[in-house]
């Protein structure tokens, strides 16, 4: 068996048992916020393209997500749906829009896109501006399974990022992934090789905005609530963080990333500004010294002790 | 590799290797070159002739071995400082600077030695620029470019020239100018490397060839022996 | 709807544009010459706007140091601090990939701006305008302040973009901006040379952060909201290009304050709105120069 799928079965074991050991919705806050890291990590560290606001696909799904479950009653894994479907139609939008443009101007498109997501949201009167999408239901799974115990919806969370991170992983082990990865490292020999990057780049985006979709609206679900901040630029660039901090290009850097942040951020949550300071610091760090990540530093490691 | 290093050698490159990002284009150059003489580097394209131009220049950063010029070790020193030590690098594409006009492209490389020519000197010799001093840099021919190229490296003093395919594109009138530009250069005791690919230019200015092949010297000769033995040169040329 | 506008009103409007203008144009002028020269975005840019603004507070109050003093010391204290970061943090990048430098200099904003926050707190700080007072001009009130701050970004700007397409430094930025290895084989020791041009794209930051101290209240996220806009004029000007950097600053302002009179809600998203348009149908931005 391969050394990814035992990693994979020993982190699935670990994340069975969590629970009993470690609050629930912390928890599903990381598991939410894996998904969202694998989403920016197909974006970024496969496709080479470096969304500044990718905030605006994870909090308009919360969003929209959230309006459909309180309005019409929808069952959480519809509502998540629902949510990842929409940001994946905004990032079609998006893509039309920058996709032709190569690293810094892409950048710069989706974080000015991404503030002007914001102004929208906040004067829609649905999203209820500055205090929030609140008190969102919780309808039972499927019409069936009862999930109003933090407990109980873990699994089903569980379920849902289980499924999201190995659709991730199948795509780029596709050959579409490798299309992906070659546009990455060299974008021009792509189009000489009669391809049109454009288009490979503008799918990557949609599938990308989906899954941070997916991981926006199930983060509305476990809150119960959605707000401003999640389509806030702060959350773009904790992702940007968790992301190069657990490895760029590696399945399990964004989990590693995931994880770590959110841990510090519930550490110093007392410590005022602290938590921001601290992601700046890691971030500088991370890119002076540790480019690959943990999980991308780890691999070299491994790799060099086989040489030898 | 044992080599006879002569009396009068201002540059000696010795097991040169470079690299552009992961790829490796210089395998091991050994040269040198003499005072106050023309060496051709000659070669398929490709072969790793302009890298090395790049790599003494200093321009291409990931370079090992040894480079000594006039008894001082260039191979870890930046661009800017090469270029103080006395070389000045004309570069294939010329590089002139659109948002400059021809004479800010002409007076922008300060003067670095005493000796080189002066502004009204450069002038004199290139009257085409005189005339077109305002125009924008990249509104000149093609032949026109080269000579600004070649004018504004001379306004530094620099007496060591890496030249870049002088040659490369441009009308045989033109490229007899240039060729006679050289001699006049070499008469006032300049030292140029020239890399070219046109055999018969090369020919016609140089002291000494070096062949280069795969990013290493794979022979040597002189002037003399280039116009005995074209057999020899044919067969590196792929003519 | 037209004539229940008072000329009072128009004009004020217009003033306020006008100045924000002027702080678009400045702000993103520094942007295009830092982007010009290194190909970085200086995400840092509008933290450094706010150092200048706490560096004139804190003259002000613990050395007694008055506005005029400080227009000239900040942007060389904030000034050095930038080619400090140049040295430290941007130099070691530069031979990677670009997303690099603008991910370091966000995390230095990121690092700045939760220092003094932590520190000052989020609320404003007050500073006095040192000129008191205005003119009357009949259709409305011109305060002195104001004036100034519009006239000497307009000196400025203007200065600046002489200074670089007609003297030798400026000479020697535009044709670093091109090919900086080729200026580099000439002897120019360009190293130093863009540590100093970030340097002074950072002093004029912090120059308009002095500028804006009395306008605007000191606080540590002064930068952060006006960065927003600040891109948004960038890509629309076209990134790298100065003189469209300059241009588009103050017609953008004015184009806010017009909304503002006659569709409020809309004001903020002005600028986006004509972002996305030019992004539509002008890719490159307006004054577009090949960089991007």
């Amino acid at each position: 068996m391969s050394k990814t799928s035992v990693i994979a079965i020993a982190l699935l074991a670990v994340a069975l048992v969590a629970p009993l050991f470690v609050y629930p919705v912390t928890l599903m806050t990381i598991l939410c916020f894996i998904v969202f890291a694998c989403s920016f990590n197909l974006l970024l560290g496969y496709t080479g393209l470096l969304c500044f606001g990718h905030a605006m696909f994870f909090g308009s799904a919360a969003y929209v997500a959230g309006w459909l479950m309180k309005t019409y009653g929808l069952t959480p894994e519809m509502g998540i749906l629902a949510g990842g479907l929409f940001s994946a139609a905004l990032g079609l939008l998006v893509g039309i829009i920058a996709v032709r443009k190569s690293g810094i101007t892409f950048a710069m498109i989706t974080f000015a896109i991404a503030q002007f997501v914001y102004f929208i949201l906040l004067r829609s009167p649905f999203t209820g501006g500055e205090d929030g999408l609140q008190k969102i239901p919780r309808e039972p799974v499927l019409g069936l399974i009862d999930v109003t115990r933090n407990f109980n919806y873990y699994y089903v969370v569980l379920a849902i990022t289980v499924l999201a991170v190995f659709f991730f992983y199948r795509i780029v082990h596709s050959p579409f992934g490798e299309i992906l990865k070659a546009i990455r490292d060299n974008d021009a020999r792509v189009e000489s090789l009669g391809m049109k990057p454009e288009r490979y780049k503008l799918m990557a985006l949609v599938l990308s905005a989906g899954l941070a979709g997916v991981a926006g609206a199930m983060k509305a679900s476990v809150f119960q609530f959605a707000t401003l901040t999640d389509v806030s630029f702060p959350i773009s660039t904790e992702v940007i963080i968790m992301t190069l901090l657990g490895g760029l290009g590696t399945l399990f850097g964004p989990m590693v990333g995931a994880g770590f942040i959110i841990y510090l951020n519930e550490y110093l949550a007392s410590f005022g500004e602290w938590a921001l300071i601290s992601q700046g610091i890691i971030l500088l760090l991370v890119i002076l010294f540790l480019r690959r990540g943990i999980v991308g530093e780890f691999n070299a490691w491994m790799k060099r002790r086989q040489a030898s | 590799m044992k080599i006879d290093v002569h009396p009068n050698t201002s540059l000696v490159v010795r097991d040169l290797q470079g690299w552009y990002a992961e790829s490796k284009v210089i395998h091991g150059m050994n040269f040198e070159v003499h005072e106050g003489e023309i060496l051709t580097l000659l070669g398929r394209n490709g072969a790793g002739k302009t890298s090395t131009l790049r790599a003494i220049m200093g321009i291409m950063r990931k370079r090992t071995g040894s480079i000594n010029f006039r008894s001082e070790e260039l191979i870890n020193k930046r661009i800017y400082e090469i270029a103080r030590k006395g070389i000045a690098y004309c570069p294939e594409e010329r590089a002139i600077f659109a948002s400059l006009d021809v004479r800010e492209n002409l007076t922008l490389p300060p003067v670095l030695q005493s000796g080189g020519m002066t502004d009204a000197e450069l002038f004199q010799a290139f009257p085409n620029l005189q005339r077109r001093a305002s125009s924008r840099g990249t509104r000149l021919s093609g032949g026109e470019q080269q000579m600004l190229a070649i004018a504004r490296i001379l306004r530094t003093g620099s007496r060591f020239l890496l030249l870049d395919e002088p040659s490369e594109g441009l009308a045989p009138v033109i490229v007899k100018e240039i060729g006679e530009l050289l001699k006049k250069l070499k008469q006032r005791g300049y030292t140029i490397i020239l890399v070219e690919q046109n055999w018969r230019f090369a020919r016609s200015v140089a002291d000494r060839h070096v062949v280069v092949e795969h990013g290493q010297v794979v022979d040597t000769f002189t002037a003399d022996v280039s116009n005995t033995d074209v057999s020899r040169v044919e067969r590196y040329l792929g003519v | 709807m037209f004539d229940m506008i008072s000329p009072q009103l128009l004009f004020g409007q217009l003033l306020i544009g006008l100045i924000n203008g002027s702080f678009y144009a400045m702000l993103s002028m520094g942007l295009a010459i830092i982007f010009g020269l290194m190909n970085v975005v200086n995400f840092a840019h509008g933290v450094q706007y706010m150092l200048g603004a706490f560096c004139a507070w804190l003259l002000l109050n613990y050395l007694g140091v008055p506005y005029w003093g400080a227009l000239i010391i900040a942007p060389l204290a904030v000034g050095a601090f930038g080619m400090l970061m140049e040295r430290l943090v941007l130099r070691p990048l530069q031979h990677l990939d670009h997303l690099y430098a603008l991910l370091a200099t966000y995390a230095i904003a990121l690092i700045v701006e939760g220092l003094v926050r932590q520190e000052y707190g989020s609320t404003g700080l007050p500073y006095a305008a040192p000129i008191s007072g205005g003119m009357n001009l009949g259709f409305m009130f011109l305060p002195y302040y104001r004036l100034w701050v519009v006239v000497f970004s307009i000196v400025t700007c203007a200065g600046t973009w002489l200074l670089i397409e007609y003297s030798k430094l400026g000479a020697y930025l535009r044709a670093a901006n091109e090919n900086p290895n080729i200026v580099e084989s000439f002897g120019i020791n360009v190293p130093r040379m863009i540590t100093l041009t970030y340097g002074l794209g950072v002093g004029l930051a912090a120059l308009s952060g002095v500028l804006a101290a009395p306008i605007y209240q000191v606080s540590p996220s002064m930068g952060s909201g006006l960065m927003i806009t600040v891109f948004a004029v960038v890509v629309i000007g076209g990134i790298g290009s100065i003189s469209g950097a300059i241009v588009t600053g103050y017609i953008l302002g004015l184009a806010e304050a017009i909304t503002k009179v006659f569709y409020p809600e809309a004001a903020t998203t002005v600028a986006f709105v004509v972002m996305i348009v030019v992004l539509l149908l002008k890719p490159n931005g307006i004054f577009s120069s090949e960089k991007a």
